[in-house]
């Protein structure tokens, strides 16, 4: 894993920012659905503020402008892949401009749980084209690491019925219409988004985790991958309020 | 690599683009009530009305939270809805999709608040082909003296506020709009855009629509688009989705 300074976009550059002033550092975790992503933020965010940094985590439709209108879109039965990968990507650009960018001047570290890899996994396992969606999603910035979250997908059945012990519809790509068995859809479509995922391994400079490992065990690979960064510490501060506008 | 997908279907998609004052919705709204007089099936596309997506939007310009990229996602995420739900399956049944304001707004607007120009044509590159598409070329200041004179207070995001260019709400929207028209200038000919005169009579410029509209469709009654029986009007109140 390298360390790139400053942060740089991937194709399109976000106007009215300037990326030598980001002082931060920005960690994705990526993986599929029911891998244990949240646990493991959680983790982290408590072992970084302890190590004295101050930390932002958020994730996907998390965003003030697009969060709810998402979840409403999602109760319906019209919401089309084209318009759930741009609904994400509205969301996605208005954290990126409204939280991460600030929290990065500020010089935090930004922990986000799921990126614009995911809005493109999903994408491509709705057969959208993939070249369209990394355009599309151009304007993110490279983050200092990705920390993939990998696992086969008989290990997301076990979590999610041990766990949660349901499937859920849209997790189990129902809208795909594969037929009408939860968890027959569940499968196919988890199949998918890992093999979409797996394919950016390379292009995107994942670090691939073996989350089928107890979660101390990830935990303490995360920490290491993580440490590896460098990160300087941090007086904690407050993170920046959305810029209120009259 | 092309702009948009060619419609392949049966059906016909004819959109209207211009500046806000060009009268391009009263020109639409005229040929797409003609149409339907012919018998033919005519629905009809508004810009910005996703039920999915427009309360998202609602919300963001009350509140001003937008910046030129997600001013211009959430217009293509209302766009998206509106060609996976209701323009598409319609031109593929066979219905002439009358929109108005389509992709090139968005080409226009967005790029004149400085979103890059290569982004923003890739991002609507799911959008089908317009069989036709007229652009209801106005001088500013004739646009501007119908805008100006008769309706409400213009809206923030309308007058390109966010963008600071003039902290008179006027004066930021003749500057905005000035620079909307040089990018549709810009994109005519490129686009093969058909170029309608919008200072001439109401009754001209809709001639001139029909006749184009009337050599796109062809007389051949088996052109595939979707007709009532000889000599009835097609049966759709307006007001009633999906097919006015």
């Amino acid at each position: 894993m390298r360390s790139r300074e400053p942060l740089q976009f991937y194709s399109e550059p976000l106007p009215g920012v300037d990326v030598s002033e980001l002082q931060g550092k920005l960690i994705v975790i990526e993986g599929p659905d029911a891998v244990g992503r949240s646990t493991q933020i959680t983790l982290l965010h408590q072992w970084l503020e302890q190590e004295g940094h101050a930390v932002l985590d958020t994730g996907m439709a998390r965003s003030a402008l697009a969060g709810k209108g998402i979840k409403m879109a999602k109760e319906g039965n019209t919401l089309g892949p084209i318009t759930m990968t741009l609904f994400y990507t509205t969301d996605f650009a208005d954290r990126l401009e409204n939280e991460i960018v600030p929290a990065l001047r500020a010089g935090f570290v930004v922990l986000i749980d799921r990126y614009i890899f995911s809005i493109m996994a999903r994408a491509t396992a709705r057969g959208e084209n993939r070249r369209w969606i990394e355009q599309v999603a151009g304007f993110a910035l490279k983050p200092h690491a990705v920390l993939y979250l990998r696992t086969e997908v008989e290990h997301l059945v076990s979590r999610v019925v041990l766990g949660r012990g349901a499937f859920d519809y849209w997790e189990s790509g129902m809208d795909l219409r594969f037929g009408p068995d939860m968890y027959e859809s569940f499968v196919r479509y988890q199949k998918k988004l890992i093999q979409a995922l797996d394919t950016m391994v390379e292009p995107y400079e994942f670090t691939v985790i073996d989350a089928s490992q107890p979660v101390p065990k990830i935990f303490r690979e995360l920490q290491r991958q993580v440490s590896r960064l460098r990160l300087r510490r941090m007086p904690t501060a407050r993170p920046p309020a959305r810029k209120a506008r009259g | 690599m092309s702009l948009f997908v060619p419609n392949r279907y049966r059906g016909k998609l004819i959109v209207v683009e211009g500046i806000d004052g060009s009268g391009k919705s009263t020109q639409l709204s005229l040929l797409s009530h003609w149409l339907r007089s012919q018998g033919f099936a005519v629905a009809f596309s508004e810009w910005n009305s996703s039920p999915l997506v427009r309360e998202t939007t609602r919300r963001g310009k009350k509140k001003e939270m937008f910046t030129p990229t997600t001013f211009s996602l959430i217009h293509c995420t209302d766009f998206a809805d509106r060609m996976e739900s209701y323009i598409l399956p319609l031109v593929k049944a066979g219905a002439i999709v009358c929109a108005d304001r389509y992709s090139y707004t968005a080409f226009a607007r967005d790029v004149a608040r400085g979103v890059s120009r290569r982004w923003v044509r890739n991002l609507y590159r799911f959008a089908i082909h317009p069989n036709l598409a007229f652009y209801f070329r106005v001088p500013l200041d004739v646009a501007l003296g119908r805008i100006l004179g008769g309706r409400d207070a213009i809206k923030y995001y309308e007058a390109g506020m966010d963008l600071g260019l003039a902290r008179d709400v006027e004066e930021s929207f003749r500057i905005f709009q000035g620079r909307i028209l040089d990018e549709y200038e810009a994109m005519a000919e490129e686009m093969g855009f058909h170029i309608i005169d919008a200072t001439q009579s109401i009754e001209e410029q809709q001639r001139r629509m029909r006749d184009i509209v009337m050599s796109e469709i062809g007389d051949d009654p088996k052109n595939g688009i979707l007709h009532a029986p000889e000599g009835g009007e097609f049966h759709a109140q307006p007001g009633t989705a999906p097919i006015l």
